[in-house]
């Protein structure tokens, strides 16, 4: 069991040294550069040089790779240029994380909520107007560009009727703690439910918008889940045997559709924080989709850098738990 | 399957709240202290409004230190925090009095004495003085290695070239407090630029005691980057109608609140909010919810939109300039006088300043804009004529010219709100004449400017917007090094412009010195290193109820003039 942890956490290493070999140059084989974003049309020949002599971007390649990795051995992973200037780009990390998150989290919440029912009554009353009407509703769900969707939910329900605000995390009159940076939760631990309430109003545009995709994927693999329990023989069986309708179908019917509902939210995860680029750009929502869109621009390396190999030694190491825990359960998958 | 999905769940919930934890703390600091710091000010004032004004900014700014800054969205902010020495009078370019109430010069015109204003106070409470001032000359003088870096201190690299120790002539020689209200600075050499520069964002005036106990000159370059010292994150002290609150990163704002002590007339709102939006559309969503108050350089196309929904779109007065560089390097062809005349003479500015630049827009006469000293008043539009244009590429062999013009994307300018259209038109009017016009597109930061820089492009869109009224902050900055975007060393006369620029800058006489200049601007519009097009007026939006605000050519507005009415 040792063995195979090691032999993992050695794969580990291996992996985010390889995708920081290979991210670091890309980002650096990208036209422009965090100069031309500093200086723009008023660079000179002179300033130009001696701002990529003082930024260290003058030197070969494996040079600025080797004192990268130094210094990121010590847990320095570099100053932001762009996103946040000055900043320590790992807290540009760590200060937008919260706001992914809690944006993740709502929009599976509404997919989820909005989605198990509709299917398992669509699968109930299968080939009605209901069940073709969430059909067709789920694929526009999946068909709708992200960035559209947010734009005519912002449009009537932000400008049109003011019933919500258009952008951004909390209104600039509230005058908030914040305890963990997610606001919401920070309103209610700190007893501030002015706050609480503001940042919950101003998650739900960008929450729905991010959830349209989730939600028409959760909606159809719970209608074809719930149609096909519908068809088997215990079922039937239950139902022969003079159960009661709502027994047949909270026991027997839900319990087992389910079971691949549940997968299919777990790969929806990666799928929204791939659709929080989008959403949190148009919805200026300061979590690290926007940071990453904001580092693109500017070409923050030490920005991008850290952004993508978090995100990246976040699935890895999940990975790793997911297959240890695999091990512990069966024996087999430690000798392969 | 499943248990692999839970597990992978709870592994990214439990990660993200671990690190989530380490990020709160300090997100927890930073917003008390600000909270802490804006209650000071705000309960003295008699009668004035309590009014919020809320800016939505672009972009986030680098520091609240603008002597470490050259961008737009630091200096908007850092400008309602500090005074300069000079200021720019309301709505235009000319030099006024700011800190100082007046300045003369010494007969050889490099002995100023500024006789400084009594009773300002700085934000800390200390005095301002002319030991103040002296500091303040010292303490830009005086950087490290890093802050001597042309890129961090920018501003006084371009204008006064040189810092204590590097072995560099600078403009800068001394400053002296020979009473308590007399500054005088002493320059080494005599230029058109000096004190006019003084007015400019970079140079506020900072509290010595603040700029020591912060640090302020503790700037250092850590890995790819820039760290700043606590004068420039969260200490910056000045003596303007603005007083540094809080700056809360996660949620983007920026707060500043109302000096009560201000010298002059104090703010017309309480609290001043910059919220940062990265979103052009966003920003004008915003807008129109209520939620902010006013931003920059909306889009001329939302003008008229924004105009009917009740909003007040303010055009500041043209003091840019739009050219078509032209650069011989990869295309020698170019360095024929007769086909750099034909590509200008081909171009129909009347047509495009008409069609795809804002209203106000006007046709260049050379290049820069008629509000600036030294503006040629007796220079015409270069003259539409295709017919001329195909007889000088005849005359010169070149009938069958082919050209690559550059054009940049994902970006607008003031000078420039939309490139592509611009250069549609140019092309289709080159293609009018027989030119073959190949396209070269590419993302401003990511390719575009870098190409243009390093001699790639023969022919490209640029322009600049003023930073003061000083025919050299145009033409200077443009061609007074030979090594130019349009390598003007590769003609003969290349060098005689530098030279011509040099003198004219360093005239002491301001009536000899725009004569110069007018008679270098005519030379220019025959020796065409560019093409000038034409000024394009910026413009800045605020909402129905923001009265006061005073548009500033140079886009240097002051804030406390505004008054929110219900």
């Amino acid at each position: 069991m040792l063995r195979f942890v090691i032999r993992r956490g050695l794969q580990l290493f291996i992996a985010m040294f390889v995708l920081s070999v290979l991210l670091f140059v890309w980002l650096r084989s990208l036209p422009g550069g965090p100069v031309t974003a500093l200086l723009g049309e008023r660079g000179t020949p002179e300033s130009t040089a001696a701002l990529r002599e003082a930024l260290g971007l003058d030197e070969p390649l494996h040079v600025q790779y080797l004192r990268f990795l130094q210094r990121a051995l010590e847990g320095d992973f570099g100053i932001s240029n762009g996103v946040l200037r000055g900043a320590e780009a790992i807290d540009v990390f760590l200060t937008r994380l919260p706001a992914t998150i809690e944006l993740s989290i709502f929009a599976l919440l509404i997919a989820v909520t909005l989605a198990i029912p509709l299917g398992y009554v669509a699968a109930r009353r299968h080939g009605s107007a209901l069940d073709t009407g969430s059909v067709i509703g789920s694929l526009v769900g999946v068909a709708v560009p992200v960035f559209f969707l947010a734009f005519v939910l912002k449009y009537f329900f932000a400008i049109r009727w003011g019933l919500l605000p258009p952008s951004g995390r909390q209104s600039v009159s509230i005058d908030a703690t914040h305890v963990t940076g997610f606001f919401v939760l920070d309103g209610i631990l700190t007893g501030e439910w002015d706050a609480a309430w503001d940042s919950f109003r101003h998650l739900i545009l960008p929450a729905i918008a991010l959830s349209s995709i989730p939600f028409a994927v959760i909606f159809r693999i719970n209608r074809a889940s719930v149609l096909d329990v519908l068809d088997e023989d215990y079922v039937r069986t239950a139902r022969a045997k003079g159960l009661q309708a709502p027994v047949v179908r909270q026991r027997h019917v839900m319990r087992n559709a389910l079971i691949p509902v549940v997968t299919t939210i777990g790969l929806q995860i990666g799928a929204l924080l791939a659709g929080a680029v989008l959403t949190e750009t148009v919805f200026n929502f300061q979590g690290i989709g926007q940071a990453l869109a904001l580092g693109f621009e500017t070409r923050d390396y030490p920005v991008l850098q850290v952004l993508i190999m978090m995100a990246a030694l976040i699935y890895i190491i999940v990975n790793l738990l997911v297959d240890i825990a695999y091990a512990v359960i069966d024996p087999r998958v430690r000798t392969r | 399957m499943i248990n692999r999905k839970v597990a992978a769940i709870a592994g990214a919930t439990v990660l993200a709240l671990v690190l989530t934890s380490c990020a709160s703390d300090r997100d927890g600091d930073d917003t008390n202290t600000g909270t802490d710091d804006g209650s000071g000010g705000g309960d003295t004032g008699g009668g004035a409004s309590d009014a919020t004004f809320v800016f939505g900014a672009a972009g986030a700014p680098a520091s609240f230190d603008p002597f470490y800054a050259s961008d737009g969205e630091t200096f908007r902010i850092t400008r309602q925090i500090y005074d300069n020495l000079i200021e720019y009078e309301e709505g235009g370019a000319a030099p006024g009095p700011g800190l100082a109430e007046s300045w003369e010069s010494s007969e050889d015109g490099l002995t100023w004495t500024f006789a400084l204003r009594e009773g300002v106070t700085f934000h800390d409470g200390t005095e301002f003085n002319a030991e103040a001032v002296c500091a303040n000359f010292e303490r830009w003088f005086n950087q490290n290695e890093v802050g001597q870096n042309a890129a961090v201190s920018y501003y006084w690299a371009a204008d006064f070239g040189g810092f204590a120790g590097d072995g560099t002539d600078s403009l800068y020689d001394s400053c002296e407090a020979t009473d308590d209200l007399t500054a005088v600075v002493t320059v080494t050499r005599v230029t058109s630029k000096f004190p006019t520069i003084l007015g400019q964002a970079a140079y506020g005036i900072a509290s010595p005691a603040a700029l020591e106990e912060f640090n302020a000159n503790d700037v250092a370059a850590e890995g790819e980057g820039f760290v700043f010292p606590a004068f420039a994150t969260e200490n910056p002290t000045g003596s303007g109608a603005f007083i540094f609150d809080s700056y809360d990163e996660a949620n983007g704002t920026i707060t500043l609140v109302r000096n009560e002590d201000y010298w002059g007339e104090s703010a017309g709102v309480a609290e001043l909010v910059f919220r940062i939006i990265p979103d052009e559309n966003t920003r004008r969503q915003e807008l129109e919810a209520g939620t902010i108050q006013g931003y920059d350089l909306p889009n001329p196309v939302d003008w008229a939109a924004l105009e009917e929904a009740g909003n007040n779109v303010q055009v500041r007065p043209a003091f840019n300039i739009l050219y078509l560089g032209l650069n011989p390097t990869t295309m020698p062809a170019l360095t024929d006088d007769r086909v750099r005349q034909a590509l200008y003479h081909a171009i129909n500015r009347e047509q495009l300043v008409a069609s795809q630049l804002p209203e106000g827009a006007e046709v260049a006469t050379q290049m820069m804009p008629s509000a600036v000293a030294g503006y040629n008043t007796e220079l015409t539009a270069f003259e539409y004529s295709p017919e001329l244009a195909q007889q000088l590429l005849a005359d010169a062999g070149m009938s069958d010219l082919a050209i690559d013009l550059w054009y940049p994307t994902e970006v607008t300018r003031p000078y420039m709100p939309d490139p592509q259209r611009i250069y549609d038109s140019i092309r289709a009017d080159w293609e009018a004449v027989g030119i073959t016009v190949n396209p070269v597109a590419k993302p401003w930061n990511g390719g575009y400017l870098d190409g243009v820089q390093q001699d790639q492009a023969p022919a490209f869109f640029l322009g600049w917007t003023g930073d003061y009224d000083s025919a050299a902050n145009f033409i200077g900055t443009f061609f007074e090094s030979p090594e130019n975007n349009f390598a003007t060393h590769e003609y003969t006369w290349g060098q005689q412009l530098s030279d011509g620029l040099r003198a004219a800058d360093s005239e002491p006489d301001e009536a000899t010195r725009e004569g110069l200049y007018e008679q270098l601007n005519a030379d220019l519009m025959e020796y065409l290193p560019a093409l000038a097009i034409s000024h394009s007026p910026p413009a800045i939006v605020v909402a129905g109820n923001v009265e006061g605000l005073v548009p500033s050519p140079l886009t240097a507005e002051n804030f406390a003039t505004i008054t929110i009415t219900e």
